[in-house]
């Protein structure tokens, strides 16, 4: 059964501390940000940070960079390419997830609250653990795999027809938004492999030069490895590189049906 | 260590959107109609079985403010059921996964759902000869 409520070790305290607008700011934000430290034995808690937008970069990840910069060093967060392509600064901004590096802060109305990852566990502030994400995606065996002989002196080819069913499935750059953003992955994620990975799994189903297709349905044939997506479709509307995986999931029930008839 | 983590807030910071309600919404008028409408069924079969006076006093209740309250709240109930079930088997053919249509068929099961349950009551109250 599904736990709705927090655990009360994860529950938030109102105990948060408040850094004031920099004197002479005109345009002013505020951002509150979820702060846990493993070190000091206290529960979770909302700081609130309030900046001047005139001495700041136009997204969020700009933002959580100047207040790590130049208000609160012990803030902490992933991130790397800022440009929407490394996948490392998904978090939740204002109720959803998304990429903090693509989404600019005058898209925010109010205050820009930013928590976790949902339902992961937190390593710090904004950090969730992802072994478990990752170990998902290693059990759909995401490489190509054949049994034929390769091909002497070239590569495996594939017709651009064929390379064309890979469109919205390749761009997936597993920032676990969609993942994270799926009730069903919330309350059955040691089970359920979620929408990133079954997006995944369908890469390699849908790859014309693939030769386990067979196998691969097998393995994915289970109650709840796939059959936990009841398409509420929380993953195709947070997903920040447009990708559709609710769509990908349906194609494989297709191909387990089409496959037994 | 790893048991002392904190799991990161859900529920409470998602901002809700048409689509996930109507999901959530399938298993409540589901559970619903299994809870409150097999209950008042075997009320009223038991009612009807036992005697005169239990029969009356089970249709007291159901003709009571309360009991019209829960009968038009499951037959909403019932329509919503009826709406997202057959969006379900929809999107189960693969149809309907694009973000626009999703929206739309979802916003479509809960004004179907008020719209058939207005018009099952007024056939029911103005319907000729029903009552």
């Amino acid at each position: 059964m599904a736990e709705f409520s927090l655990p009360a070790n994860s529950k938030i305290s109102d105990k948060g501390k408040s850094y004031p607008a920099p004197a002479g700011a005109s345009r002013t934000k505020t951002f509150r940000i979820y702060r846990w430290s493993p070190d000091d034995g206290q529960n979770p808690r909302y700081d609130s940070y309030t900046i001047d937008l005139d001495d700041c970069g136009p997204m969020v990840l700009d933002a959580l960079i100047k207040i790590k910069g130049e208000i609160d060093p012990t803030l902490t967060f992933r991130r790397s390419c800022r440009e929407g392509i490394c996948g490392s600064c998904s978090m939740n901004i204002d109720g959803t997830n998304t990429l903090a590096c693509t989404l600019a802060i005058e898209d925010v109305k109010g205050d820009v609250k930013i928590t976790p990852l949902p339902h992961m566990q937190v390593v710090k502030d904004l950090v969730p653990d992802m072994t478990h994400f990752y170990a998902q995606y290693a059990s759909i065996k995401p490489w190509l795999q054949t049994v034929t002989p390769a091909p002497a002196m070239k590569e495996r080819v594939q017709s651009p027809q064929d390379r064309e069913k890979l469109d919205g499935l390749y761009e997936c750059i597993l920032c676990a938004c969609c993942s994270t953003s799926c009730p069903s992955y919330w309350w059955n994620s040691d089970r359920f492999l979620g929408p990133a990975i079954l997006l995944q799994a369908y890469r390699w189903l849908a790859d014309s030069r693939d030769e386990m297709t067979g196998e691969r349905l097998d393995q994915l044939e289970d109650p709840f490895r796939l059959y936990r997506c009841h398409t509420i479709m929380n993953c195709a509307n947070v997903c920040p590189k447009g990708l559709n995986p609710a769509k990908a999931i349906a194609e494989i029930k297709k191909m387990m049906v089409s496959r037994s008839v | 260590m790893a048991d002392s983590r904190p799991l990161s807030p859900h529920l409470s910071i998602w901002k809700w959107r048409v689509h996930m309600a109507t999901s959530i919404f399938h298993r409540i008028s589901g559970n619903a109609l299994v809870f409150a409408g097999l209950t008042l069924f075997a009320w009223w079969l038991a009612a009807a079985a036992t005697s005169k006076e239990a029969y009356a006093s089970f249709a007291a209740v159901a003709d009571s403010p309360i009991g019209w309250i829960v009968w038009v709240g499951l037959s909403w109930m019932f329509f919503q059921h009826l709406m997202s079930g057959i969006r379900h088997l929809i999107m189960d053919s693969g149809w309907g996964y694009a973000l626009g249509t999703s929206k739309m068929t979802a916003t479509w099961v809960f004004v179907g759902a008020i719209l058939l349950t207005a018009a099952f009551w007024a056939v029911f109250f103005f319907g000729p000869g029903l009552r």
